[in-house]
C-alpha cells in the first residue's frame, strides 16, 4: 500500500491523464496524494466478485481468466468463470425495458419481446453446458499469436436456464432460405465510437436449432451476473463461447453466413487446410470454428504439490469435446510412455464436461509430471505437444499437464 | 417598471457579477499554482509537447519495461485498450507493425506518422517472441505440500 501511495504522489497529472485515456475534469483540484477513484475500481473482486487468485490478462477490456485448480467444481461458479470481452460491459441494463428484436431477411415478419414475454410464452429449460473461447491456449503457439494470451482457464460449464432459440424462432416464424442467425448486444467499443458493433457472431441454423442452443436469463440459478451478459444472453455450448453473445438485444435470421463484427476475416477461423508454422494465410483460406476439440484438465491437485512416498495421489479433473462426448481419459506419469484409464462419468446432458478420476501410487521418489489425454466418441485425442499452429492461436488442446514431486 | 421586476433584473446583475468574480479568481487561482508549481509545465516532453514525462515507479505500476520511449507507447498504445494487452504479446517488429495495421484498419487507431517507428523499435526490443519450440517445460512451479 505504501508503495502505492508513493506513486500518487510522485505521479503528475499530466501522466494520470495519459494512463487514464481522457482529462481529468478539474483535475488541478485534485489534492497532493489523493488517489484518484478510477485506480481503485480496477479490482475484479470488488467489481465481479472473481476468485482472488483469477488471472487478468486485461483490464480494458475486460479479459480474467481461471487456474486449473479452481475450475475443481463440477458445476463452474460465477466467481470462477472466465470474463473474455471484446469491448465495453453495459452500464446498468433494465431488465424490466429490456427487449429481444427478432428480425433479418429470413424471418416472416420481426417481432419484439420483451424479457417477462420471453419468460411466460414459452418453456423453460436448464442446462449445464461447456463455454469455451476459441483462443484458450493462445499462449502456446510458437510463433506467437496476438491477442490475450490466455493459458488453460478460458473454460466453464456453468448451468443456464432460458428459452429455446428455436421455440422462438419456430414462433415468429422463418423462411425456407434461412442460413445463419447473427446475434447483436450492446456492449460499447473501445475506440468509445457509438456506431461501431464490437462483436457480432452468430451460428448456422443448424446449430441454432439445437435443444441445447437457448437464449438464457439464468445462470447457475440466479440471473445472469452482468459480465457474463445479464439480462440476456445467447448459450451456443461446445461452440467458441464468441458465438454465445452477451447482452443481446437482438437477432437476426439471415439468409447468408452471418457477416458482422468478428464472423469474417480471420476472426474465430483457422486455416481450410493446415500450414507450417508462421505462414501468411489470405482471408480467404480461413475457415469458420465450428465445434471445439477434445480436451481435459487436471483440477486436483494444483500443480507443484509434494507428497512422501508410499501414498496415493487421488487426481480429477474435467474432459469435453464441444459437439461430441468423451468416450475416455487416459493419463501418463512417465512423459507420455505408457497412460493408464481414468473413471470417467457420463456427461449431465448433451454438451455439458465430464467428470474423471484416478489414483496413482509413483514407484519411486523424483520429480513427475503427471498429463491427461482425452478421447472424444469419433476416437480424436489430445495432442502432446501443441496442435496445428495458426495465425490467430485458436484451438489448442495439448493435454494438460501438472507437476508433482515424490520426497 | 413594476418592484418585482427590478427585483428580478437586480437578482440577474447580481448573479452575473458573482459569475465574473469567479472567474477571476480562478485564473489566478491557475496562474499562482503555476507559479508555485512551475514542474507542472515541465511534465511535457520538450521535443513532442503531446507526450507527458512518467516517473519511473508510474511505468513500473504500469507495467511496461522502462526503455527508450516508454512514454511514447503508453500514450499511444493505451487510450483505447489496457497496458496489458501490449505487455502479455510478442512479436517481431513486422509482427508488431502488422498489429498496428489492423488497429488501423478495424479499431479507428490514427496514422502515427513519424511516432511509429519509435514505437516500433520499443516493442520488437522489449517485447520480442522467446523461442519456446512446440512445447515449453512446466514453468514458475508453486511447489507446497500436499496433506
Amino acid at each position: 500500500m505504501a508503495k502505492r501511495r508513493d506513486f500518487i504522489k510522485k505521479a503528475s497529472l499530466a501522466s494520470l491523464t495519459a494512463l487514464l485515456g481522457s482529462k481529468i475534469v478539474f483535475g488541478e483540484s485534485m489534492l497532493e496524494g489523493y488517489r484518484p477513484l478510477f485506480l481503485d475500481q480496477n479490482d475484479p473482486s470488488k467489481l465481479f466478485g472473481k476468485h482472488k487468485d483469477m488471472t487478468v490478462l486485461n483490464d480494458r477490456p475486460w479479459n480474467i481468466e481461471a487456474k486449473a485448480h479452481l475450475l475443481d467444481d463440477e458445476i463452474t461458479p460465477a466467481s470462477k468463470m472466465f470474463m473474455r470481452n471484446n469491448g465495453i460491459i453495459p452500464d446498468k441494463p433494465d431488465s424490466e425495458s429490456w427487449t429481444l428484436t427478432i428480425d433479418g431477411e429470413s424471418v416472416s415478419k420481426s417481432r419484439i419481446f420483451t424479457i417477462q414475454e420471453l419468460k411466460t410464452r414459452f418453456r423453460h429449460y436448464t442446462y449445464q453446458l461447456t463455454l469455451e473461447c476459441g483462443g484458450n491456449g493462445r499462449s502456446e503457439f510458437n510463433p506467437p499469436a496476438k491477442g490475450n494470451q490466455w493459458t488453460v482457464g478460458a473454460v466453464s460449464c456453468a448451468n443456464w436456464t432460458g428459452v429455446r432459440l428455436r421455440d422462438v424462432l419456430e414462433d415468429v416464424g422463418i423462411k425456407n432460405d434461412a442460413v445463419y442467425i447473427g446475434y447483436y448486444g450492446v456492449d460499447r467499443h473501445l475506440s468509445g465510437d457509438a456506431e461501431k458493433v464490437v462483436i457480432s457472431r452468430g451460428v448456422p441454423m443448424t446449430k441454432a436449432l439445437q435443444d441445447e442452443t437457448l437464449i438464457a436469463f439464468q445462470m447457475n440459478g440466479e440471473d445472469i451476473p452482468l459480465a457474463h451478459g445479464y439480462p440476456l444472453r445467447l448459450i451456443a455450448g461446445g461452440w467458441p463461447a464468441s458465438a454465445s453473445g452477451k447482452w443481446i438485444n437482438r437477432i437476426s435470421v439471415r439468409n447468408i453466413e452471418h457477416d458482422g463484427p468478428k464472423m469474417t476475416g480471420d476472426a474465430y477461423r483457422v486455416p481450410c487446410e493446415a500450414v507450417a508454422p508462421g505462414s501468411v494465410v489470405s482471408s480467404e483460406n480461413m475457415c469458420i470454428i465450428e465445434s471445439m476439440p477434445v480436451k481435459s484438465l487436471i483440477t486436483y491437485p494444483r500443480s507443484g504439490a509434494t507428497l512422501e512416498m508410499d501414498n496415493v495421489l487421488e487426481i480429477r479433473g474435467h474432459a469435453w469435446a464441444g459437439e461430441l462426448e468423451v468416450n475416455r481419459v487416459d493419463y501418463s506419469t512417465d512423459f507420455g510412455t505408457t497412460w493408464k484409464k481414468a473413471a470417467l462419468r457420463k456427461p449431465k446432458n448433451r454438451l455439458a464436461w465430464q467428470h474423471w478420476k484416478a489414483s496413482i501410487q509413483f514407484p519411486k521418489k523424483g520429480y513427475y509430471e503427471v498429463w491427461a489425454r482425452a478421447t472424444d466418441s469419433e476416437g480424436n485425442s489430445q495432442p502432446m505437444v501443441v496442435p496445428g499452429w495458426n495465425p490467430k492461436g485458436y484451438l489448442n488442446n495439448a493435454c494438460h499437464r501438472i507437476a508433482v514431486k515424490i520426497v | 417598471m413594476k418592484e418585482e421586476e427590478l427585483g428580478k433584473k437586480l437578482g440577474s446583475l447580481t448573479f452575473k457579477l458573482f459569475g465574473l468574480g469567479a472567474i477571476a479568481v480562478f485564473l489566478i487561482f491557475i496562474f499562482f499554482y503555476i507559479h508555485e508549481n512551475p514542474d507542472f509545465l515541465k511534465n511535457f516532453d520538450k521535443d513532442n509537447p503531446e507526450i507527458p514525462v512518467f516517473e519511473a515507479s508510474m511505468v513500473e505500476e504500469i507495467g511496461f519495461i522502462n526503455d527508450d520511449h516508454v512514454e511514447l507507447v503508453i500514450t499511444k498504445c493505451t487510450s483505447c485498450h489496457s497496458a496489458k494487452l501490449v505487455i502479455q504479446n510478442r512479436a517481431t517488429r513486422e509482427g508488431w507493425q502488422t498489429m498496428i495495421r489492423w488497429m488501423q484498419r478495424t479499431q479507428n487507431l490514427q496514422d502515427l506518422g513519424d511516432d511509429e517507428s519509435n514505437i516500433l523499435d520499443y516493442l520488437s526490443k522489449n517485447y520480442a517472441p522467446a523461442k519456446q519450440g512446440r512445447r515449453a517445460n512446466l514453468r514458475d512451479i508453486d511447489w507446497y505440500k500436499l496433506d
